[in-house]
């Protein structure tokens, strides 16, 4: 058993008794009445339980309560009520992002992240030029949203919404950079999976493979 | 899960005194020890919680290395400037590996100790050699499409399942540990890890108590860095084979340096150096690309599922030194 404080959503919950064994979500969820994030699989891979950590995103359930003393916790609930949405809960709204919606507080935490991720210039597994990642580009969106599933399948609405987004506030924070755009990867309604290697090599961008020139400079 | 007494280590001598009980265990990222716990697969008495220390550096060595805090998460490591711009292959392993979620708390140094996925080791009413020693292996006749067919044994043939630790292996990093005597001690990784043999419990050489503290590359190696994984879906899955490789080759085409390890098919993150020893010098021609195959699978058993996995590996093998001849990332 442990006494704990834990920041959630900028509030302070003094937790007495809690068995070590419970994870954030469960606090959330059991103890404090916080139940945007859901639990899905329980084992970090289905991404329901996504919340942010000191603006990162994690499974909830994959963690300790008792870690996380000190730490700034933020769930669904932080990021958008009804009557002040953020940007990216309004862009689902519009898109029609979810259907049952179980998925969605996790979709959008995780998206929440995705977009400071892309900004801090983060490469993924498809980027092609590790030291200049286009985090707009559709294939990007899915590769890096690959930790939430979606069992009503509304993948194509969930990268409009992301992509609306990311063009919104990742070309505003560099007006003076080369507007970057996910123009020529639209989402077309049936979702496909990323590109294969021939289909980069034929674009404009070279393939994903990266040389170093030898030494360090 | 299973109870268990909670405690946060102050530095790392203190961690490693604190775990020395033998079903002790350290927690950082805790992504793969939580999920297993949850299971009852892993069931430690005390945690210690080591995500206080100060091991979150990323600095470089004398020697034109880096050395990496254990506790530096796979996120951090994947989009460090050194090793986007210098280990590129490191980057490209660890970002084909789980998910935006797992990356952001998955560790450096938790990320060597992962356990393998074989459906039986999580399946807690099977027999499974490597959870329960001495019950013996279903996999080899059963459900192994997935599993390995180098370094396997009598008693089991899961496969490690580390992106980041092919790459790691493919590089020569040195592990550095303190053990709870506070005695440290660097452990190169090609002899990191421990094939199953008739121990398939013991995963690697470290000691009860012995934390992991830090990763030393050395001076980055020159060529084309690629990470290639074959798996089931486009993302967040489990290689079937992978294979890292750091290639140069020379203006006529010779190939001057040539580096390659292997995931999904070995018990341990796979690399055999004769092969790149057989390959350097060469053209890269088919015929020389067919005997490196034959050498490194030289000792490659199938179990029937999983027999797929050596035409898999010839064929990635090709394709990786085929496309670096071509000149592609140049």
């Amino acid at each position: 058993m442990s006494t704990l404080t834990l920041t959630i959503n900028k509030q302070d919950y003094q937790l007495d008794n809690l068995d070590t064994r419970t994870t954030l979500l469960d606090v959330c969820r059991q103890r404090l009445q916080i139940t945007g994030p859901k639990k899905g699989c329980d084992h970090g891979q289905c991404g329901a339980c996504t919340i942010l950590i000191n603006g990162r995103r994690v499974n909830s359930c994959l963690t300790l309560a008792v870690m996380h003393e000190g730490d700034e916790i933020t769930t669904i609930e932080g990021i958008g009520m009804p009557e002040s949405l953020s940007e990216l809960q309004q862009a689902f709204k519009d898109h029609d992002a979810f259907q049952c919606g179980y998925c969605t507080p996790g979709q959008i935490c995780s998206a929440t992240a995705l977009i400071e991720e892309v900004k801090q210039n983060w490469p993924s597994y498809v980027t092609t030029d590790l030291q200049n990642p286009n985090g707009l580009l559709v294939q990007e969106i899915a590769e890096r949203m690959s930790g939430n599933i979606c069992r009503c399948s509304a993948y194509p609405n969930i990268i409009k919404a992301i992509s609306q987004v990311l063009e919104n506030q990742v070309n505003d924070q560099s007006p003076s950079s080369e507007t970057r755009s996910t123009q020529g990867s639209e989402v077309t309604g049936i979702w496909s999976p990323p590109p294969s290697e021939a289909q980069l090599s034929s674009s404009s961008q070279n393939t994903a493979h990266t040389k170093v020139a030898g030494g360090r400079s | 899960m299973k109870r268990f007494e909670y405690s946060r280590a102050d530095t790392p001598k203190q961690a490693a005194t604190s775990a020395s009980p033998k079903d002790a265990a350290f927690i950082a990222g805790g992504t793969n020890l939580l999920d297993l716990m949850k299971y009852e697969i892993e069931t430690p008495i005390k945690l210690v919680d080591v995500t206080r220390l100060e091991l979150e550096q990323i600095e470089p060595t004398a020697d034109g290395g880096l050395r990496i805090g254990t506790l530096v998460t796979n996120s951090d490591l994947a989009a460090h400037p050194d090793i986007v711009a210098n280990y590129p292959v490191l980057s490209r392993a660890i970002l084909a590996g789980a998910t935006g979620q797992l990356r952001n708390k998955a560790t450096t140094g938790g990320n060597f100790l992962q356990r393998t996925r074989c459906y039986y080791f999580y399946q807690t009413d099977s027999p499974c050699n490597k959870r329960e020693p001495g019950t013996g292996c279903p996999a080899i006749n059963g459900e192994n499409r997935t599993l390995a067919i180098l370094g396997t044994s009598e008693a089991c043939i899961a496969q490690h399942p580390s992106d980041m630790a092919v790459a790691m292996r493919l590089l020569d990093a040195k592990i550095e540990t303190v053990k709870t005597d506070g005695s440290t001690r660097t452990i190169p990784i090609k002899d990191f890890y421990c094939l199953p043999k008739d121990t398939p419990h013991i995963e690697n050489v470290l000691e009860s108590g012995e934390l992991i503290t830090h990763v030393v590359l050395p001076a980055p190696i020159k060529g084309i860095h690629t990470y290639d994984k074959v798996r089931d879906r486009a993302s967040y899955a489990f290689a079937l084979v992978s294979c890292a490789a750091v290639i140069d080759v020379d203006d006529s085409g010779k190939l001057t340096t040539i580096r390659l390890a292997f995931g999904g098919i070995g018990t341990e993150p796979w690399r055999n150096e004769k092969v790149e020893a057989l390959l350097t010098d060469t053209d890269g021609n088919s015929d020389v690309i067919r005997q490196a195959a034959d050498l490194l699978l030289k000792e490659a058993k199938g179990n029937g599922q999983n027999d797929f996995k050596i035409p898999l590996t010839r064929r990635l093998l090709k394709q990786v030194i085929q496309r670096a001849l071509a000149g592609e990332g140049a």
